[in-house]
């Protein structure tokens, strides 16, 4: 389909809401410093901090008056995840362990469903089925893909083992 | 209750999972009645956004029913029908006095650069979001808004993110009247961004795109002309040409960490992690815009750094304006906009799938299935 030129004056709706004063716009507009607040130490009540394990950025004093609940640290990845808390959100030191531990923690999830009688449907999980229904070819032509790069991987690595353990035989065999 | 849960890149389920408890006076509990899975959950679905741990509930984008409320809350009441924001603000803090709910500085301990979203991770507050069954609402006397009895749920649940950040992505790039437009991005928010462009008195709007499913829809929806940067040698070189080579005046970025077009900020950027996602619609928004123009940013990046052509935003004397949607503040307008036929949100949605279905959901937007535009996920809940 190709592109129609277009009167704007017919579209619902339109200049409604054209403010020549829009400059600066929104965030700068209503700015405020913090001399001029004379509230800005004001606090809403604050949630129980005992709820909890909370990791806190090392950018503000306290934590917030609420927070969230969830997944609280726990195992390596929590582990790593107290350790990137220690340096500032102004450092790779800060935001490449939570990676990291991102990471790690989907191993932990398997390892958890596993140890919970759960054996994850990867398969469903991934959405593939709607994917074979959709996208059929290509979803056949990625997983070929897949399946040839780690057969692949797989048979680089074990004949390299196979040549060290013949090597390892001629050696001995010396003797 | 069913919850839907995060097990890894692209790794998603639906699950049970307790019952969300009040942990503050000002918080709610919300019967879940329609969700969505929203663009920039796409980034928390990919594993790029860093602290997105492993059992969590993604959605920040959720209409529902209060069943429970906290001690001080006194602005809604059980049995009140919400909308309820993205962004969790206090209200009471410095930002928010300032009309920045999106920038609230009570509600997210773990990083001061972004504040709360309901399910985005730890870096952004470590709360649940509302692809669930029930969700825990807090500042429930601020964000969450009583629904208009005549308003359709499917628009409201719109109105919770993807509205008010289209409309603020136009409000920000301080459009006046008969301004050339170009929005790079087709997703549900550069559909809305386009739309909302005119009503600041646009006088052309563009929008790019690779999707030509998508660039057909925003023809329609958006009144734009749309074009598909896959058929340009290079997006900005055609962006000077359409505009008598002086560039658009204001140019928005709706894409984000997950663009496409650039095999070096791809790789970079969304393979190797060594950027927060790839800045390809940023560095084409920068060098299309005309000099002294604005580039407006709603397009959601990572905590660390980008590589985009900085330079050449001071040489061209640039104003780039960027924010999360502050909803709260939009909301009163943007719901008359919705009642006075001005806006159509729920004409952006293509999809809807029960909760149960999360997995397919996500890999259905993500790898943009069946003309996939906008999918809305009703829990079991929904139907009582």
């Amino acid at each position: 389909m190709k592109n129609k030129t277009i009167d704007p004056k017919q579209i619902k709706g339109w200049g409604i809401d054209a403010d020549p004063k829009n400059d600066p716009t929104y965030p700068m507009r209503d700015r405020m410093n913090v001399g001029e607040d004379p509230d800005n130490k004001h606090r809403p009540t604050l949630q129980p901090t005992h709820q909890v394990e909370k990791l806190r950025s090392i950018e503000r004093p306290n934590i917030s008056a609420v927070y969230g609940t969830t997944v609280p640290p726990k195992g390596l990845s929590g582990m790593i995840r107290r350790a990137a808390f220690k340096y500032s959100e102004n450092r790779y030191r800060h935001w490449l362990p939570l990676v990291v531990a991102d990471r790690v923690s989907v191993v932990e999830g398997v390892v958890d469903d596993l140890m919970h009688g759960h054996v994850p449907n990867i398969y469903a999980e991934k959405g593939y089925p709607v994917e074979w229904k959709h996208n059929r070819t290509a979803f056949i032509t990625k997983m070929a893909t897949i399946a040839l790069a780690t057969a692949g991987v797989v048979a680089l690595l074990s004949s390299g083992k196979s040549k060290k353990k013949s090597k390892k035989k001629d050696y001995l065999s010396r003797y | 209750m069913l919850a839907m849960e995060y097990r890894g890149p692209k790794r998603v389920r639906a699950v049970q999972k307790p019952m969300p408890e009040i942990k503050h006076p000002q918080d709610a509990i919300v019967r879940v009645l329609r969700t969505c899975i929203c663009g920039s959950d796409l980034h928390l679905y990919n594993g790029n956004v860093p602290d997105t741990r492993v059992g969590s509930t993604f959605g920040h984008e959720f209409v529902g029913e209060v069943v429970e409320v906290g001690s001080e809350v006194t602005k809604v009441k059980t049995g009140d029908r919400v909308l309820v924001p993205f962004n969790i603000a206090c209200g009471e803090c410095h930002f928010c006095r300032q009309g920045m709910f999106g920038n609230c500085h009570e509600s997210n301990t773990e990083a001061t650069a972004v504040g709360a979203i309901f399910g985005y991770s730890h870096t952004a507050g470590g709360f649940d979001g509302g692809q669930a069954e029930y969700a825990r609402v807090p500042y429930a006397n601020v964000g969450p808004t009583v629904i208009p009895a005549d308003m359709d749920l499917d628009d409201a649940v719109l109105l919770t993110d993807v509205v008010p950040t289209g409309y603020q992505a136009a409000e920000m790039a301080g459009i006046q009247t008969g301004d050339t437009v170009v929005v790079f991005g087709a997703g549900p928010i550069g559909i809305m961004a386009a739309r909302c462009a005119w009503l600041f008195g646009a006088g052309r709007v563009i929008i790019i795109d690779q999707e030509d499913y998508r660039l057909e829809f925003a023809r329609n929806y958006s009144y734009c002309e749309a074009y598909n940067f896959k058929e340009m040698n290079d997006p900005v070189v055609f962006i000077k040409k359409i505009t008598d080579w002086m560039g658009a005046d204001c140019v928005i970025d709706a894409v984000g960490a997950e663009a496409a077009g650039n095999t070096m900020q791809t790789i970079t950027g969304r393979k190797l992690l060594l950027q927060a996602g790839s800045a390809t619609a940023l560095h084409w928004a920068i060098n299309s815009v005309k000099k002294g123009g604005v580039v407006s940013i709603v397009g959601v990046y990572g905590p660390t750094d980008n590589l985009v052509p900085i330079g050449n935003v001071l040489n061209k004397g640039l104003t780039i304006r960027a924010n999360q949607a502050s909803v709260k503040r939009l909301l009163p307008r943007l719901i008359d906009h919705v009642q006075n036929g001005i806006i159509n949100p729920k004409g952006l949605i293509t999809h809807r799938l029960p909760l149960e279905e999360v997995a397919d959901g996500y890999r259905m937007f993500s790898a943009k299935l069946d003309n996939c535009i906008k999918t809305v996920l009703l829990p079991p809940t929904a139907n009582q």
